[in-house]
């Protein structure tokens, strides 16, 4: 495990997951000294919205001005939901930094439920990571044991009860109003919105939702200071932020790295393409960032206003990483594939609209594409995009217009040709992705 | 108020409008599948699609809220192109084979794909194909075509009020299901079918019998509960081929009852009586209308001069019309005989000497929905009233508290607040004591007629009278139950005291679609006449019997079939004929039922709906008024010379009917008789698909889990006390009335009763609908 | 229908939520219920929906939508291969298929004396130990070869 970083520094332990090494690294000083302090909750909103915070879920919204959205003066409870459904292919830092750290997530829960006065809160662990949602109970229990959550905090009026909710296999879930009706113990179907969850969310109560590695860094934002987070990264990007590197590097896994390092260092960090291949293209941001070309991530900087400008996005940071055997019609039908799986059924454009997408990417991988295929497959997209209720419309699109963008010849090669540009052997030696009876 | 505009128009709309209800009400239509006012919002369908100024994407405009100054443009270009590319992905896994599909030419899928839809199809793979399910024998399916819009999940759990549908799997795999094997239930079941914006949900008794076009629609009434249920009946060729709600806002709204609507089936029943009988020793003969119609007068004739006129009974129908049974007592009354009666299942006639009007609801339909405290005394109000209590679950949404006197507490599909589950004999106790525990709260004395009666407040009847006491609009209903009780009048008394002492409105919800009519067309007995029950304890030696069947719509079947089966004469004006009529009539005239006659019901709040004929009568069938005019005519009676119903309504109808509608009794006097120590008691709910001759006859909803044979039922600790377990069969005796059904344990009644339910041929060998029974094993 | 232990676990779940909030641990319930029963019978969701207090299509609802739950009998082993594109680029699909030709069976099929079931599955949220693959739900064996592979299958075999 990495040790260099914010959140995970010093994670190389063998119990770096405990309560007590949690503290010896300086865990729950913040809290302490809020509680101590008695800290006004709008000095905590305001330290955040100087560290310029950005959501790390997908959406990168400022997380201090999301939390000044909470009604103040509301009568009953409000909640906190902490998202902890990483199902982004790509996309792989929580799991980590729950697995590693998770009293950091529940102090920057605790802090969070403080400065919003929250009287409750969820985690939402992915479905599939049962081990460490069995890890966070156990550290759910060593903090309330610690009095550090639950009734009275650390002596004090605050109260604030955390809980660990287990998703069960949805990517949708990921989607925050998807993740508060799973809670709520039904589909995870997505709300539409307003109203937003901050004056209409868990049962109906107002809620904020963040991301594992956002309540995660507040902790880090008090100790330091907002500025001080802030000059970590860049201006407008603030902080450190994880990225998960995956597919053809030597050494995939995840980096903590200042916002604004060049894509370059974190390759290398990452060990450097496999094989000492070349680099052919990159998704940035998780599947459903624009996938880039080689050219243009090199040219870019990991922060989320580089890579928008190079027509993409920095998404959950999970990046990942196709070298020159990779077949792009091949990749983007396994990403289809995803979306048309994992489409939740309730809006139209998305629930006929994913499957007509990957059956159309299907055919032309199995060299039965059209000549119109790619207008039709860009014209599909253009009518899921911004027409449905969540962004999994936008999300399952953007690879889709964006592999075409790029890889045009690719695409009309194996439409011409029924068969891949790349040829079989080169992507055996390399990519992995198997390899279709037409290739 | 906001001011918008949308497509150029300036509107005005409410604070916490939507786009779609904007545009409604500049009377722009925007399209749509999920949408549906009286539903949730779902926003799913995205058809609504509609440019909003400065939103960066198209809105859904039955999700969106209006804003101060928003520009909509719901036909714009870009709105249009949104809802194109909508309309194209709803196409592609859709069949498009329309002439086959029932829906067809009344399916808003394909008139919005005309509008909206591109030339031809984009899409070449592979549709995706929905197994079909088995939601029971009212609802049909063809599950490919359904679009997922949700409605009638929507339906079942917010109207209906128990999720009988979802929508189980996700994303392309998502289907509109029951749960494995279960069957759509509810007796709103129906309404699913007009919700289903496509062919996936259809009638299956209509399934294929006629194109939406073929048809002829005209407007009718409800002839079963006492909602007046609006409805649109076509027909084709003269024959009744479906039933559809007639859409008012202020009695069932768009819905109807799988009763309202599926009962047309039995117009068509084998059993219908078409042509005019007579029995001459014992044996029936056909014979001409003539020849019947003279046969029943001198009949009638005969037993007035041997007897006197006061040996004639006349006994109608309270789902009779109007015109019906006002014809029916002038008969009477004309013949010397004040003997009339249409309250067939009524034992309590008491209040009747006292009465300030006709028993009413005491409240407009509509103003349910205003209600924030009610009381319901004695009333299967689920099944007796399904709209009407959909009503009341729609309040309780919004605060309504409902309590609840009884000895049923079977499952409303609705909060119940507090309720006291007592048994029959104790229904008058228990609203003494509340009327006790609400002057107490409200620290006013009470009414002196009840004073002196020993009510003791007990837990139930406090808590029933603290959620009276605080409310601003406040109702005191008396169901069904209440009404046949043995001590009604003491019960319509009390209800009225609670009402006056909580400030609210006291009603009879009234069982049948002319409970209300009856008591204005002057179909109840005279002074010195018999009522119902006395026509049947006191048998008469004639009878004219308009549309009732002797065994299943009384208040004591084994009495009314030996007082009818003893008489001379009866002359039964009836739609159908049955075993038992064939037994104790001796004239048989075919009547029409509701669809083939014109006529009048007074619903529930005492609003007059008239009708007409939706149909020919069948065979030498004759509506009733003009058979009784007729009649009228053979005896030489006066004033039966009228030229169509309207005047019989008019008649029948004369003045303002809201200053007759009043819910006072006077002179009626409290008792405190204990019930017989350890005595079993009979409760009877009329089960909703038996409650009159016509729905009885419709097979599809005999064909319903509503429709189960009867078991008798009674709480696990009155079973103990009877030494029985559950599932044994039995023999119920009344006198010497007696039936055998299996018994089962249901805590969703009072100790020491029985329910065993009436109008059911397996039951209609017993007595009185309330009152002891006895129970032993067999 | 389920064991007392079941039934202890799922009213600590229930325990986590507001009062009038039991459905909220209907996941949680029908996990567990999964766990004890190997499967989701209709009987079982019916029920996990009495014990709820939930109609028996809400439940169903639920278990048909997130893909961890079993609505027909699986093998005493289920393994869930990863083959999403991260994972993929680095052998998911291999291991897929090594898996299919030891085990003799494809996605979604069980082996004839019922051990092992194999079902595909999406992002894991592991991607950097790939290839994952997931044992019966609960245990993720990380940067799977052949090797590791035949050892697990081996050890599986056993139980
Ligand atoms: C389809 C979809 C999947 C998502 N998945 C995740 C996820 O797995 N984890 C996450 O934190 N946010 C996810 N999001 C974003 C959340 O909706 C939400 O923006 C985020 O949790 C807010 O937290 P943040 O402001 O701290 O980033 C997803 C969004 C969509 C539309
Ligand atoms: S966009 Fe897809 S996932 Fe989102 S609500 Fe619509 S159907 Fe569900
Ligand atoms: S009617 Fe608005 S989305 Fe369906």
């Amino acid at each position: 495990m990495s040790t260099q970083g914010m959140i995970l520094a010093g994670c190389d332990g063998d119990r770096t997951w405990r309560l007590q090494d949690y503290v010896a690294r300086g865990g729950y000083s913040a809290l302490r000294k809020i509680v101590a302090d008695k800290t006004p909750q709008d000095n905590i909103i305001a330290e955040l919205k100087a560290s310029v915070l950005r959501g790390r879920g997908g959406a990168g919204f400022p997380t201090g001005l999301k939390w000044s959205f909470m009604p103040r003066s509301f009568p009953g409870d409000k909640y906190l939901a902490c998202n902890s459904d990483e199902g982004e292919p790509g996309t792989f830092k929580d799991r980590d930094i729950l697995r590693y750290n998770p009293h950091a997530v529940i102090e920057g829960m605790a802090i969070a439920a403080y400065a919003m006065g929250a009287a409750r809160g969820y985690n939402y662990i992915h479905g599939e990571i049962f081990e460490i949602y069995q890890r966070f109970e156990e550290a759910l229990a060593e903090a309330r044991e610690a009095k550090l959550i639950g009734r009275n905090i650390l002596g004090s009026d605050f109260s604030f009860e955390l809980f660990a909710h287990h998703g069960y296999g949805a990517y949708i879930c990921g989607e925050e109003t998807a993740l508060l009706e799973s809670i709520e113990g039904k589909k995870g179907q997505p709300r539409f919105k307003p109203p937003f969850p901050a004056s209409y969310g868990l049962y109906g109560k107002p809620t904020t939702i963040n991301n594992t590695e956002t309540f995660a860094s507040v902790p880090f934002i008090l100790n330091m200071g907002g500025e001080a987070f802030l000059n970590l990264g860049k201006p407008n990007n603030g902080g450190m932020k994880l990225f998960s590197v995956s597919g053809h590097v030597n050494r995939p896994g995840n980096y903590e790295i200042p916002l604004g390092t060049p894509f370059s260092e974190l390759l290398e960090m990452a060990g450097g393409v496999r094989g000492g291949r070349k680099l052919k293209a990159v998704i940035p941001g998780g599947s459903s960032a624009p996938v880039l070309p080689a050219d243009v991530i090199m040219g870019c900087t990991m922060d989320y206003d580089s890579i928008s400008k190079a027509g993409s996005m920095l998404g959950s940071g999970a990046v990942i990483v196709m070298d020159e055997t990779t077949c792009m019609v091949k990749a983007l039908e396994r990403l289809s594939y995803f979306y048309y799986e994992e489409s939740c059924g309730q809006c139209t454009p998305c629930r006929e609209g994913t499957g007509w997408l990957y059956k159309v990417v299907h055919r032309i991988e199995h060299g039965e594409g059209r000549p119109d295929d790619l207008d039709l497959l860009n014209s599909v997209t253009g009518n899921i995009m911004g027409r449905t209720i969540c962004a999994l419309g936008d999300a399952a699109s953007m690879p889709v217009q964006s592999f075409i963008k790029h890889f045009a010849s690719e695409f009309e090669y194996h439409i011409e040709n029924k068969k891949c540009l790349v040829p079989p052997e080169v992507q055996h030696a390399g990519s992995n992705i198997y390899v279709s009876p037409s290739c | 108020m906001l001011e918008i505009e949308i497509d150029g128009q300036q509107v005005s709309v409410e604070d916490g409008s939507t786009v779609m209800d904007a545009a409604h009400q500049a009377g722009i239509y925007i399209p749509h599948f999920c949408y549906h006012k009286k539903l949730s919002i779902a926003a799913n369908c995205r058809m609504c699609l509609v440019q909003v100024e400065k939103a960066p994407k198209p809105l859904p405009a039955c999700a969106t809220p209006v804003t101060a100054g928003m520009k909509v443009w719901t036909h714009s270009e870009a709105a249009v192109k949104a809802q194109k590319g909508v309309m194209e992905f709803l196409l592609i896994n859709h069949p498009l084979d329309c002439p086959i599909c029932d829906q067809g030419g009344e399916c808003q899928l394909q008139d919005l794909a005309v509008g909206y839809g591109g030339v031809a199809s984009r899409y070449q793979e592979e549709k995706r194909v929905v197994f079909n399910k088995n939601l029971g024998s009212l609802v049909s399916t063809d599950m490919t075509r359904c679009i997922n819009c949700t409605r009638c999940v929507r339906f079942t759990v917010e109207i209906a009020g128990e999720m009988e549908l979802g929508q189980a799997f996700r994303g392309e795999h998502a289907e509109i299901m029951p749960f494995i094997e279960k069957t759509v239930d509810s007796e709103l079941s129906g309404n699913i079918i007009d919700l289903c914006p496509v062919g996936a949900l259809t009638s299956k008794p209509f399934r294929f019998s006629a194109r939406t076009w073929e048809m002829s629609r005209r407007r009718s009434v409800s002839p079963h509960d006492s909602l007046g249920a609006n409805l649109i009946v076509q027909t084709k060729h003269d024959v009744v081929k479906r039933v559809l709600p007639l859409e008012n806002e202020e009695l069932n709204e768009c819905w109807l009852s799988d009763k309202d609507r599926f009962s047309y089936e039995g117009l068509n029943s084998d059993e219908r009586l078409t042509t005019p009988l007579i029995k001459q020793d014992g044996e029936w003969k056909a014979v001409d209308w003539q020849a019947a119609l003279e046969f029943a007068a001198s009949g009638l004739r005969g037993i007035a001069k041997d007897y006197g006129p006061a040996a004639i009974g006349a006994l109608g129908s309270p789902h009779a019309t109007v015109e019906e049974l006002h014809l029916l007592q002038k008969l009477a009354r004309g013949l010397g005989s004040g003997n009339v009666d249409f309250r067939l299942r009524q034992t309590d006639f008491r209040a009747d000497a006292g009465r300030a009007g006709a028993p009413w609801l005491g409240m407009k339909v509509a103003e349910t929905g205003e209600l924030d405290r009610l009381l319901v005394v004695g009333s299967f109000l689920r099944k007796d009233h399904p709209l009407l209590a959909q009503r009341v679950r729609q309040a309780t949404k919004r605060g309504l508290l409902v309590s609840v006197v009884g000895p049923n507490a079977e499952e409303w599909l609705l909060p119940v607040r507090a309720r006291a589950l007592v048994a029959p004999s104790a229904l008058v106790d228990t609203l003494a004591q509340i009327v006790v525990a609400l002057a107490a709260e409200k620290g006013v004395a009470i009414d002196e007629r009840l004073s002196g009666f020993p009510a003791q407040a007990g837990d139930d009847a406090r808590a029933i009278a603290a959620s009276l006491a605080s409310g601003r609009k406040v109702a005191v209903w008396l169901g069904n139950l209440a009404v046949q009780d043995q001590r009604a009048a003491e019960l319509q008394l009390l209800a009225n005291e609670i009402a006056r002492l909580a400030g609210g409105t006291a009603g009879v919800i009234g069982e049948a679609a002319n409970s209300v009519g009856g008591y204005l067309a002057g179909a109840v007995p005279s002074a010195d006449g018999l009522d119902a029950r006395q026509q049947i304890e006191q048998p008469r030696k004639a009878y004219v019997l308009l549309g009732a069947e002797p065994e299943l719509d009384f208040a004591d079947p084994a009495a009314t079939v030996a007082a009818l089966g003893g008489a001379q004469l009866v002359v039964a004006l009836s739609a159908f004929v049955s075993p038992s009529l064939r037994e104790v009539a001796d004239v048989l005239l075919p009547v029409a039922p509701f669809a083939e006659t014109s006529g009048t019901f007074v619903n529930a709040e005492g609003r007059a709906q008239s009708f007409v004929a939706v149909a020919r009568p069948q065979g030498d069938t004759r509506p009733a008024w003009k058979v009784l005019r007729v009649l009228g005519n053979v005896l030489e009676l006066a004033g039966f010379d009228y030229n169509d119903s309207e005047a019989v309504r008019d008649e029948a109808l004369a003045g303002d009917i809201a200053a007759r509608l009043d819910n006072r009794v006077d002179g009626v006097a409290l008792s405190a008789v204990a019930a017989p120590a350890g005595a079993l008691e009979r409760v009877a709910d009329v089960p909703i698909h038996f409650a009159d001759p016509l729905v009885r006859r419709a097979p599809a909803l005999q064909r319903t889990r509503d429709a189960a044979a009867p078991v008798a039922r009674a709480s696990r600790a009155t079973l103990a006390a009877l030494g029985l377990a559950g599932g044994e069969r039995v023999r119920l005796a009344q006198g010497a009335a007696r039936a055998e059904l299996t018994i089962v344990a249901d805590d969703k009644l009072a100790d020491g009763c029985v329910r065993v339910a009436a109008a059911h041929p397996d039951t209609a060998t017993l007595g009185a609908l309330s009152g002891a029974i006895s129970v032993e094993r067999i | 229908m389920l064991s007392q232990e079941s039934l202890q676990q799922i009213d600590r779940e229930i325990a986590k939520y507001p009062p009038d909030q039991k459905q909220s641990a209907v996941m949680s319930a029908l996990r567990i219920a999964q766990v004890e029963k190997g499967w989701l019978a209709n009987e079982t969701i019916e029920f996990v929906a009495g014990y709820l207090g939930m109609p028996a299509i809400a439940v169903y609802e639920v278990a048909s939508f997130y893909n961890m739950y079993d609505l027909h009998p699986v093998g005493r082993h289920k393994i869930t291969v990863c083959t999403n594109l991260p994972c993929a680029l680095s052998g998911g699909v291999h291991v897929a298929e090594y898996l299919k030709e030891k085990l003799g069976i494809d996605f979604n099929e069980t082996t004839p004396d019922g051990k092992f079931t194999l079902k595909e599955g999406e992002c894991m949220g592991a991607c950097g130990d790939a290839p994952v693959l997931l044992h019966n739900n609960h245990r993720m064996c990380s940067w799977m070869t052949r090797e590791k592979i035949d050892q697990m299958l081996a050890e599986l075999d056993g139980k």
